[in-house]
């Protein structure tokens, strides 16, 4: 197993807040590694850290054998690590097929503009926005809107994608539609690093899992180990959900 | 269902098509949209020739200068949503090292007022680096800021004559064949002038640059996530809408045979050129050519008009703020979304 | 030395009615985003009520003030509804076009009423003179009177309900609104009294220099400088950053000619934009 991603004792303080500590975690060639931790245990200020949208004060990020740590997101967005976020950013005075293609414009492959159309409406229509292709992005439901975000990271052709709680919002079947995608993008050859608070989802869909609490890793393993985690446990104080769903979820 | 969506996915994942640079040229050609700039660019260029008529090729001229300013201003406050207050800075920076070079140094027209557009955008450029940092209502503080500090400085500066300003002289206008073919010879090319900034605010809005400039105009963090390199394009789109305006700025002041600063910097025609951008739709093609002509026809009824001339400011004022509070996608936001299918002639 | 000393000492006493010209600005700018390109406009307006009111009345310009308050706040009010209230929180150029559009209006009314001819305020104060340079009485009652009325307005910011209210709707609209403060109400009373700020700073202008109905301009970009360099968003700062430019200008004035001051303004401004976007003296906001 090769590491596509390495975070090495990355930190970052807010005022006097140690937001992120001494955090060191790898992500794997193609696997699916979830990101779980309470609420503020940081893991968001994790995925800005990752994708440049601020630089740590400490610490080192390693990308596909270079070194990122620092760049600004555009530099990491080329490099080949694409986003979705958790509050939607769609460009909401473009079409959807233009939000996609500036996905693919200015991700990894810096398509040419023909060719970002043809990526972005295969892609679009991948995610099942295919009839809304020329829909203002303004438009579009809080569903439509998270397939939009994930239909223009995908756009990227990126090599590993974040994934910011893009289950969150939706209803039950439109995360089992969700689930589903994010299946078939990991078959397609895409590693995902995935933030999640809708425990059964991650814990079917992760081959590995780290917690974070207080910004610090927790503890790390396959969702199995995780659910069995006293310190986990702790850290979810009260949270029996975590370890029915988990048990459920597990495979 | 599901199991085809994941096969899509991972198709999509791999896809990779290509497509020739000619492709490209060809797409844009068979388009009716560029033709339109360029008929209308060339009927408002022989317009006054076929009629004869030398206060209709003013009243163009001014037209023409009007249509420059608002097109090339779209591209900041239409497309990347950064508004700029002292765009006028363009036209008098421009003006001035035109017709100095032009004046002073006897250097070819088009070559002075060509150098005065490269100035001018190398200048933006540089500076755009510094002040494009600034978000919003910061950034047009700046470039009032920027355009009063150059004002200023050009009042005070001597080999520009100073608060006097350059007078040219009726030998200025030998090389062209005195002033009489000088004045048809700059009105051509204002003309042109006008009808290239159509065309780049086309080429612009159709390109891989444009949809990263208008993605940095609805969300610039997003943008930047997605990976469109903020800084530089901004700083370049910055630059492109200084240069069409800097060589305006140059023939329009030579045409007129004087240029001083308040003149030159004059803050109420970069608001001037707002609303028209305003009057017309913001972010359109059109709308900025129709909201210059429409203003510059209101402007010349209120100021020969008994009734309106003292109230000029007046009514430009009431008639922005309806706009503004009622109409903000101007006359071509409110038709497009009237008539659908004008969209592709009234892009 | 004494003269550059006695320069820069003036340049604090008119800087401290640009500070608070600065404060209507920044207010309205810290309570709800909005740019006030009226805020020229304003100041000629407040110059002309108290040139009308002396001429009227015969009362001394002083004793107009508290008058002055009363319009600019009423006017503040009514611009508000009219063209303040649709554009909140909507795109930055569409606050910006349509306060600049009153300020087309307000100014073209004026010109048709006033021409763009030169009006002067007449006040006699005696001055006080130290060796032999004598500071202006109309300089010194200025700054008292800019000094008291910034006063005035901490205490209500800090001590009185409305005030509170607008503190509150500053630092989170969708809070104050849960908790039942009317939102509007309290933005349009901000607006009001930072109209009403900038009217009074005309009036105290109008008793230092002559003036005419396009005077507003330079006022506006001079708020705009002290504004920025006070951190927009925050009255205190203006006041420093009013000070300031005054100290600036009354420095440079013995060393280059008065032509040049703008340069420096404005290169002070620009720079200061770049450097310090959220201002120099933003501390108290930190």
């Amino acid at each position: 197993m090769t590491a596509l991603l390495q975070a090495i004792n990355l930190s970052r303080r807010f005022g006097g807040v140690q937001a992120v500590s001494e955090l060191t975690f790898t992500v794997n060639q193609g696997e699916i590694l979830g990101l779980i931790g309470p609420n503020g245990a940081g893991k968001s200020t994790v995925f800005n850290l990752l994708n440049g949208v601020i630089a740590p004060d400490t610490g080192q990020i390693i990308f596909d054998g270079k070194d990122i740590t620092g760049l600004p997101p555009y530099t990491v967005a080329r490099h080949g690590i694409a986003r979705a976020h958790q509050i939607m950013q769609p460009l909401l005075g473009l079409s959807v097929l233009e939000n996609c293609m500036v996905g693919a414009c200015f991700g990894r492959e810096n398509m040419n503009l023909a060719d970002a159309r043809e990526a972005a409406r295969e892609v679009a229509q991948s995610v099942g926005l295919g009839d809304r292709i020329n829909a203002l992005a303004g438009s579009l439901t809080t569903a439509g809107k998270k397939r939009l975000e994930m239909a223009r990271a995908l756009s990227a052709h990126p090599k590993l994608l974040l994934l910011d709680e893009v289950l969150a919002g939706l209803n039950p079947t439109e995360i089992e539609h969700m689930i589903e995608t994010i299946r078939g993008i990991r078959k397609g050859g895409i590693t995902i690093l995935m933030i999640e608070h809708v425990m059964r989802a991650i814990m079917s869909l992760s081959d590995r899992i780290v917690v974070i609490n207080l910004g610090k890793r927790l503890a790390e393993g396959t969702p199995r180990e995780i659910a069995e985690n006293p310190e986990v446990i702790t850290a979810y104080l009260g949270d029996s959900k975590l370890l029915a769903t988990a048990e459920e979820g597990a495979p | 269902m599901p199991s085809s969506i994941s096969q899509d996915v991972a198709k999509a994942g791999t896809f990779k098509p290509q497509r020739s640079f000619a492709d490209e040229i060809y797409r844009h050609v068979r388009e009716p949209f560029p033709w339109l700039i360029v008929i209308f660019t060339a009927v408002v260029g022989l317009a006054p020739v076929v009629m004869d008529d030398v206060s209709l090729r003013e009243s163009l001229l001014l037209a023409a200068v009007y249509v420059t300013l608002a097109s090339n201003l779209n591209l900041m406050i239409g497309y990347a949503e950064y508004v700029n207050f002292g765009n006028i800075v363009f036209f008098g920076l421009g003006g001035y090292i035109g017709v100095y070079l032009a004046t002073s140094w006897h250097v070819n027209l088009v070559l002075s007022v060509l150098a005065g557009g490269v100035c001018v955008s190398a200048l933006a450029y540089l500076f755009g680096r510094g002040i494009l940092g600034l978000r919003g209502a910061f950034f047009a503080l700046a470039t009032i800021g920027v355009n009063e500090a150059i004002h200023a400085f050009v009042t005070n500066f001597e080999p520009w004559g100073g608060a006097t300003g350059i007078y040219l002289s009726m030998d200025a206008y030998e090389p062209l064949g005195g002033p009489m073919s000088g004045l048809w010879f700059c009105y051509y090319l204002l003309v042109l002038v006008m009808g290239l900034s159509l065309l780049l605010s086309y080429a612009i809005k159709t390109s891989k640059f444009g949809l990263g400039i208008l993605a940095i105009g609805q969300n610039e963090d997003a943008a930047a996530v997605l990976g469109v390199p903020t800084p530089r394009y901004k700083a370049i789109i910055y630059a492109i809408s200084g240069f069409l305006p800097a060589v305006a700025g140059g023939l329009y002041f030579f045409k007129s045979g004087i240029i001083e600063p308040n003149g030159a910097f004059d803050l109420t025609t970069s608001i001037e050129a707002i609303v028209m951008i305003m009057l017309g739709g913001a972010g359109t093609i059109t709308g900025p050519v129709i909201g210059a002509f429409l203003y510059e026809e209101l402007r010349g009824f209120l100021l020969f008009s008994e009734t309106f001339s003292h109230l000029q400011l007046v009514l430009a004022g009431a008639l922005l703020l309806i706009i503004v509070l009622f109409v903000p996608g101007g006359l071509l936001g409110w038709l497009r979304a009237r008539l659908p299918w004008l969209r592709k002639w009234l892009q | 030395m004494i003269g550059i000393l006695a320069s820069v000492v003036d340049g604090v006493l008119v800087g401290a009615v640009y500070g608070l010209a600065a404060m209507g600005l920044t207010l309205i700018w810290g309570v709800m985003n909005v740019i006030n390109l009226s805020h020229g406009a304003i100041i000629v307006l407040g110059m002309f009520v108290v040139y009308f009111l002396t001429g009227a009345t015969g009362v001394s310009a002083y004793v107009g003030i508290p008058v002055v308050v009363v319009v600019g706040f009423v006017a503040g009010i009514i611009i508000y509804w009219m063209s303040v209230n649709r554009v909140i929180g909507r795109p930055i150029l569409m606050s910006l076009l349509a306060t600049f559009s009153l300020n087309m209006i307000i100014i073209g009314l004026a010109t048709a009423a006033w021409t763009t001819s030169p009006y002067n305020v007449p006040v006699s104060l005696p001055g006080i003179t130290v060796q032999n340079y004598t500071f202006t009485g109309t300089h010194i009652m200025a700054a008292i009177i800019a000094g008291a009325i910034a006063g005035i307005l901490y205490l209500f910011l800090h001590y009185t309900r409305p005030g509170k209210a607008i503190r509150a709707v500053a630092s989170n609209r969708d809070a104050a609104e849960l908790n039942g403060i009317p939102t509007r109400q309290v933005l349009a009373m901000a607006f009001g009294l930072g109209v009403a700020l900038a009217c009074v700073s005309g009036a105290l202008i109008a008793t230092l220099f002559p003036f005419t109905v396009l005077s507003g301009g330079a006022y506006q970009l001079k708020s705009f400088v002290v504004t920025v360099l006070g951190g927009l968003g925050n009255p205190a700062g203006a006041l420093l950053g009013g000070i300031a430019l005054g100290m600036v200008e009354g420095l440079a004035t013995p060393f280059t000619p008065v032509s040049w001051t703008p340069i420096i303004e404005f290169g002070l401004f620009v720079l200061t934009l770049i450097a310090f976007p959220r201002g120099i003296f933003a501390f108290t906001k930190a």
